[in-house]
């Protein structure tokens, strides 16, 4: 572990010289070590999918969806906001990438290749029968 | 004192005391304990700083100079704050109580204030008020969270609350026309406004495990409404208006 700076810290900007700050000890984290950090989710508007937009460092939940607030919600329109901690992400790995590598290829998949028109067409025009519904 | 004047002195001290705590709490900016919290609470400064615009703007509407020129020309006589936010911001756990005490006045006030007969007034608690709320979240989150810590972190929360208690009180000091502002249904009036605020902060505190200070020992410290204030406002006004008073036209 570091020893501390005594160095006080001068500066020109008034609220530094009224802190009164020594150099600190920046390598010194284990006063933050019970902090975790969250993933955070954002909704634009009720009804809209929550998306990740980032994480913040928190010691808990409560924590973590104040900061969320003003980290991920300062600017844009917000209706919701989630946070989860980030050791409940389960995730694939990198090293198995390779999993998703021929995908891309599958243009199939894709709704635009979809011919369905005329069967959803078909469909309407017949009307539903009990039997559909079975 | 007709009630046009009775409403400026309303509009003055909620303005002034926006303005101040607002340039007070934003000397944490780049100090906060981390990054995340440093920018919450930087952002809530700003947040005040623009309520007290509006404000302003609002007693420009009934004849008083422009927000630029009666935030950045009046000397400390004749700001209308109170004590409660002019202290300098000590430590952490000062500038947080002073949050807490001070947030969930202005919260209970624009509740009051968003059923004012006077529409403008009443406009703008309503703007505001998801503003504050979610600034009296982030004070009683932390409050909870350093209360219920460990006891280096109570016992500097119980220190300062015993320090801001009755600097605290003495933002209900009583208004020269109240009488008028509450027969109109314009304002509650300081008097109404404490006692919802010593319903809601009393159990927030007890359940932070705080103590609330003695009954006996409640000394509300008053002035600051009519131009009297502690030595610490008129260096912040010097080091806020720095710019103004070296180029009024200055622009950011």
């Amino acid at each position: 572990m570091a020893t501390e700076d005594q160095t006080a810290i001068e500066s020109l900007d008034p609220r530094i010289g009224r802190a009164h700050l020594s150099g600190g000890n920046h390598e010194d984290m284990t006063g933050l070590l019970h902090f975790q950090t969250y993933e955070v989710f954002h909704q634009n508007k009720r009804g809209a999918q929550h998306k990740h937009v980032g994480i913040v460092h928190a010691p808990n939940s409560d924590m973590a969806l104040l900061y969320a607030k003003e980290q991920f919600a300062r600017r844009e329109q917000t209706a919701n906001i989630w946070v989860a901690p980030s050791s409940c992400i389960a995730a694939t790995e990198y090293a198995d990438d390779d999993i998703f590598t021929t995908t891309p290829e599958k243009l199939y998949r894709n709704p635009a290749t979809y011919k369905v028109m005329d069967r959803i067409q078909a469909f309407k025009e017949r009307g539903m029968t009990p039997s559909d519904e079975a | 004192m007709n009630n046009i004047d009775a409403l400026k002195e309303l509009l003055y001290k909620m303005a002034d005391d926006q303005l101040i705590l607002g340039h007070r709490n934003s000397e944490w900016n780049g100090l906060g304990p981390i990054l995340e919290e440093d920018i919450a609470f930087s952002s809530m400064a700003q947040d005040k700083m623009g309520q007290s615009e509006h404000l302003y703007n609002l007693l420009n509407q009934l004849g008083e100079a422009d927000a630029d020129t009666v935030a950045f020309t009046r000397n400390a006589p004749q700001f209308h704050c109170s004590h409660l936010v002019e202290l300098p911001i000590g430590g952490y756990d000062f500038s947080l109580i002073r949050h807490f005490l001070f947030d969930f006045a202005e919260y209970l006030r624009f509740e009051a204030l968003k059923t004012s007969a006077y529409q403008p007034l009443a406009q703008v608690a309503k703007k505001f008020f998801g503003e504050v709320k979610y600034h009296t979240m982030h004070a009683n989150t932390w409050v909870y969270q350093l209360g219920h810590g460990n006891e280096e972190s109570n016992s500097k929360m119980q220190e300062s609350l015993n320090f801001a208690w009755n600097y605290a009180l003495g933002m209900f000091e009583p208004g020269p026309a109240e009488e008028m502002l509450i027969n109109e249904n314009i304002f509650i009036g300081e008097e109404a406004l404490q006692a919802k605020w010593l319903e809601v902060v009393i159990p927030l505190l007890e359940k932070s495990n705080l103590v609330i200070p003695e009954q006996s020992s409640w000394a509300p410290i008053y002035g600051g409404r009519i131009g009297n204030h502690t030595a610490h406002l008129q260096p912040l006004l010097s080091e806020m208006t720095e710019v103004y008073s070296i180029d009024p036209s200055a622009d950011w």
